[in-house]
């Protein structure tokens, strides 16, 4: 029973959950149910992924309408993975949470906080499973309202501003992906993909399908924050509160790449995007988003914001596997896609308990708190040495492989700039790192702080671990890239 | 290869890191910590020198770890050029221990704990790379070993250390990252596997300019050769206490590096083909370069520690040097270096430690009759600037022997001019300091208020001492690992 319905329960179980947590009393119950429930969550995803990672694919059909009539839900490993990053990164910043959210936002707030949580887990899920192109905007709504609403939640008033901002520009994107699925529907008359994936190659030379395809582009380019369409991440992840920048960073950008990912290779086919200047418009951004971003984040003074920049610069490393469209560069991409979650969730956590224990986040107050907070220092040097690439962590696997697929390209400038962009990592991360190790002008300042609770420590080295563990042993991150590309790039080899 | 010398390799890195932790769980006990760290460095002596055997047998114990990436797995192959590395450092970690705790007391430095900690993970990282059995494994200690030392490096944490700290951790990652991860993923596109095999495996897969980009991506990658313009950080460490500077930064640190440089010529290009396609000259070059301007460097310097590191940095360049003169015999020339310089040079340092210790004097011109209040640390000073020169009976006779001999067997009259101008200069910069330690006169009354320095410093630069001056009359052991290398015959 709950094998076959597997694939929607995933999504429907937060969807219920959301309401039920809303009218919970305050207090720890909205917590308690909304860990439960990520947990459940995780729990499926885990077996979805087991049930696909051979190469099969699920094909789920809502209420028993047949697709492509009615909505689809299609799991190969490419989407299980990436509910399983959701999933998983939910279940592990809940129970952190609980104290996070304790100390930043109004008792009174809540329940309605934990319900919106929910929503933004329906929605982020939702797009990762379904596989109808209508649905997935509709999910997409559901993630970014709620989303919306949980960056307004921070503690400074500046998270307003943030989330409007965000709201702007979030907007227009989804509008963009709207008016591109309205064009496809008007020219094919079907919504979901794998159908649409058949019909289009004998439409590919027709102005509106490519018209389509660009609104569709653009839309999500701004989902994901391409450079330069970044705008609204630094401030919403420097003010949301430190779980929702937890969250968002290790997710939502990830789901955006996936969709994109979804819709270049399964939908409209590569071969679009190579007849049209689009994969080298998506080298040239993610080359400027790299170096620009990188240079921006060693300039911040607010620790939040520089891993925020340092987000949008790995997102170009992201993109620029996509941009090659190869088999490396595709699985190079699905790879650092799961473990730049592991990183920057380790890293929003460490910098989260530090929050947590002198309510704030400037670079500057942190000044030799390495001492007072041990673990929580040892936490942000191994997240920034996979950031930075180093051996032995999850960073040092992507890198191993967006180079390996640059140099198979012969493209020996973009090899180049990965590289130079690891060194710009070296120096934003010591940056922290040096300030957290010596400098010690206002040591006062710091007398009696202890090093974070166990309830912060724990989901954040559970983290750290992983990326260890996963620069280690790549079974998992490469085993299902690749299976996952098989299926994305069917033929190439 | 039967379980238990595979074990042993493991155990070689394992034991380090197991001392590592004892020594955080006996962090409040400074009387057990040191004496657990003195009894962990003496067990992984007596692994190393249990693999020995089996070794000069002719045999290659290896062991695979685990797979990182299909078909690229962590794995550990045990041969003579790794396990000379080896017994150079596993030799000279319990006296380098006994050194600091001498030290470290003496001159009442923080952070006791911390320091043996990032110590004993350094030397787990050095075995590492020792026995790396491909190029992968070989960089994952390699960049672990930057990380655990630079704790070290910046160990007072003042505005000077934390600028050294830069320099030190700016060059090794920006070098190793840039270049050498570069090269190593080039050279797994190009064939597809990253063993180290005699013979090489580069050969028919690259020539022409792209092996002279690549070899340059090799030479310059491995920045802990300290190949000039890459050298800075070699004295920007010297900031460190005096015991990281004598056992990383003259032994398994820059050592590490030559190494390296030595493995990849050796078994990733390989002597035949690079001897064929003239692509390396340069290389020959640029180490003879900077053989002789770092000697230059090191006679204007007047802090004592900086001296050293200036002639460190002008040894490393023999072994890169030898190598390429690519004849067998100054292969031989090359490995004995990476021992004979370790042992001369860890001598100098502890002796430069062992005068701060005693008499807060860190420069040359400050040394004037030392001799006669350190007898001990001046004598020992004396045997390593004499192996640091190459006169007998001191080692770096026997490895610069060799380095000629091959280079005469190769007609470079280059190198040969090279290593003959070098050492005049090395006498130059040492021969000054040994004649004022003990023929002048002292200029002021406060430069005789001490003594020698406490005994464990003593104890621990004699020992160093006495492995140069043996190393020439018993050279046996090394001389046949250095040998096997290439299977090069006197």
């Amino acid at each position: 029973m709950i094998e076959t319905h597997l694939s929607l329960l995933i999504v429907v179980l937060p969807l219920l959950a959301a309401p039920l947590v809303a009218i919970l009393p305050n207090g720890r119950l909205p917590w308690a149910a909304s860990t439960l429930v990520s947990f459940a969550v995780f729990a499926m995803a885990c077996l979805q992924l087991f049930s696909v990672s051979t190469g099969n694919i699920i094909s789920y059909e809502l209420g028993g309408w047949a697709p492509p009539w009615g909505i689809e839900y299609r799991i190969d490993a490419a989407n299980a993975l990436v509910a399983l990053i959701v999933a998983g990164i939910a279940a592990i910043t809940l129970p952190y949470a609980l104290l996070s959210v304790e100390k930043e936002i109004p008792a009174k707030q809540h329940s309605l906080f934990y319900s919106a949580f929910m929503l933004c887990l329906t929605g982020l899920l939702g797009i990762t499973q379904t596989g109808d192109i209508f649905n997935l905007f509709v999910f997409l709504e559901i993630s970014s309202l709620s989303t919306y609403a949980l960056i307004g939640l921070g503690r400074k008033r500046q998270a307003l501003t943030a989330a409007y901002q965000y709201l702007i520009m979030g907007t227009i994107g989804a509008t963009f992906f709207l008016i591109g699925v309205g064009l496809l529907y008007a020219m094919t008359g079907t919504l979901n993909m794998v159908d649409l994936s058949e019909r289009l190659p004998a439409l590919a030379e027709h102005r509106t399908i490519q018209t389509a395809f660009a609104f569709i582009m653009v839309g999500f380019a701004l989902k994901l924050a391409l450079f330069p369409l970044h705008l609204w991440l630094p401030n919403a992840y420097t003010y949301a509160p430190s779980v929702i920048t937890v969250f968002l960073a290790a997710t939502a950008t990830k789901v955006a790449v996936y969709v994109m990912l979804r819709v270049i290779f399964s939908v409209f086919g590569f071969s679009l995007i190579e007849d049209t200047p689009t994969d080298e418009i998506f080298l040239l951004l993610c080359v400027m988003g790299i170096l620009m971003m990188s240079f921006y984040a060693i300039n911040q003074q607010d620790s939040k914001r520089l891993l925020a920049y340092s987000s949008v610069a790995q997102i170009g490393y992201m993109m620029l596997g996509l941009g090659f469209g190869t088999v490396l560069g595709v699985t190079a991409t699905m790879v650092h896609l799961f473990n730049h979650a592991l990183m920057k969730g380790a890293l929003f956590m460490a910098v989260g308990a530090i929050v947590y224990r002198i309510g704030s986040s400037r670079i500057d107050n942190m000044a030799g708190l390495g001492k007072h907070m041990p673990w929580t220092f040892a936490a942000i040097i191994i997240g920034g040495l996979s950031l930075i690439g180093v051996p032995g962590t999850a960073g040092f696997i992507s890198k191993w492989y967006l180079v390996l697929a640059a140099i198979e390209q012969q493209n020996w400038f973009i090899v180049g700039v990965i590289l130079i962009g690891s060194l710009l990592a070296v120096v934003y991360v010591w940056k922290l790192v040096e300030t957290l190790y010596f400098k010690s002008a206002n040591e006062n300042a710091h007398a009696g702080i202890k090093e974070a609770p166990l309830m912060l420590l724990v989901p954040t080295w559970i983290l750290v671990l992983a990326n260890i563990y996963f620069g280690l042993n790549t079974e998992l991150t490469v085993g299902t890239a690749e299976q996952a590309v098989k299926l994305l790039l069917p033929g190439v080899q | 290869m039967d379980m238990s010398s595979q074990n042993m390799i493991i155990l070689t890195m394992l034991l380090p890191l197991l001392a590592a932790v004892l020594i955080v769980l006996t962090g409040k006990k400074p009387n057990l910590r040191d004496s657990l760290s003195i009894i962990a460095s003496l067990a992984l002596l007596a692994t190393v020198l249990s693999l020995l055997p089996i070794v000069l047998a002719g045999e290659q114990p290896s062991i695979i770890l685990l797979e990182i990436v299909p078909g690229l797995p962590i794995k550990f192959v045990l041969e003579p050029l790794g396990m000379l590395f080896a017994c150079v450092a596993a030799l000279l970690w319990p006296i380098n221990t006994l050194y600091s705790i001498g030290y470290m007391r003496a001159n009442k430095e923080q952070h006791q704990t911390r320091f043996y900690i990032c110590f004993a993970i350094a030397l787990s990282s050095t075995m590492g790379i020792a026995m790396a059995g491909n190029l992968l494994t070989l960089f994952i200690f390699y960049e672990l070993l930057t990380l655990s030392t630079y704790p070290l490096v910046t160990h007072t944490g003042t505005d000077a250390a934390l600028k050294a700290g830069r320099v030190y951790l700016g060059i090794l990652l920006s070098t190793s990252i840039g270049f050498f991860l570069l090269a190593i993923l080039w050279t797994w596109h190009l064939t597809g596997t990253l063993d180290f095999k005699a013979g090489g495996i580069l050969s028919g897969k690259v020539a022409g300019p792209e092996l002279i980009i690549l070899l340059f991506l090799f030479v310059y990658g491995i920045g802990k050769a300290a190949l000039m313009p890459m050298h800075r950080w070699l004295p920007a460490a010297m900031v460190a206490p005096t015991p990281v500077s004598a056992l990383l930064h003259a032994v398994a640190v820059v050592k590490a590096g030559v190494f390296s440089v030595v493995k990849i010529v050796v078994y990733i290009f390989g002597l035949d083909m690079l001897t064929l396609s003239d692509g390396s000259d340069w290389v020959l070059w640029i180490a003879g370069l900077t053989i002789l301007t770092a000697s230059m460097i090191a006679l204007q310097q007047d802090n004592l520690k900086r001296r050293l590191a200036y002639s460190t940095i002008s040894q490393l360049s023999y072994v890169v040097l030898a190598i390429f003169i690519l004849a067998p015999l100054s292969t031989v020339g090359a490995a004995l270096h990476i021992a004979a310089h370790a042992f001369g040079k860890i001598t100098l340092f502890f002796a430069a430690g062992s005068i701060y210790t005693a008499s807060h004097k860190t420069n040359i011109s400050q040394l004037n009759g030392i001799g006669y209040r350190m007898p001990w640390t001046m004598a020992a000073f004396s045997i390593g600037a004499l192996s640091m020169i190459g006169l007998p009976p001191t080692a770096g006779f026997l490895s610069k022997w060799y380095m000629l001999m091959g280079a005469f067997q190769a007609e470079q009259l280059i190198a040969i001019l090279i290593i003959i101008a070098s050492t005049l200069l090395n006498a130059a910069y040492f021969i000054p300091i040994i004649y004022a330690a003990w023929f002048k006169q002292p200029t002021q009354d406060s430069d005789i208020n001490h003594a020698e320095a406490p005994w464990p410093i003593v104890l621990a630069l004699m020992s160093t001492a006495l492995l140069t001056l043996l190393l020439f009359f018993f050279p046996d052991v090394p001389l046949q690992l250095a040998m096997s290398l290439t299977g090069a015959h006197p």
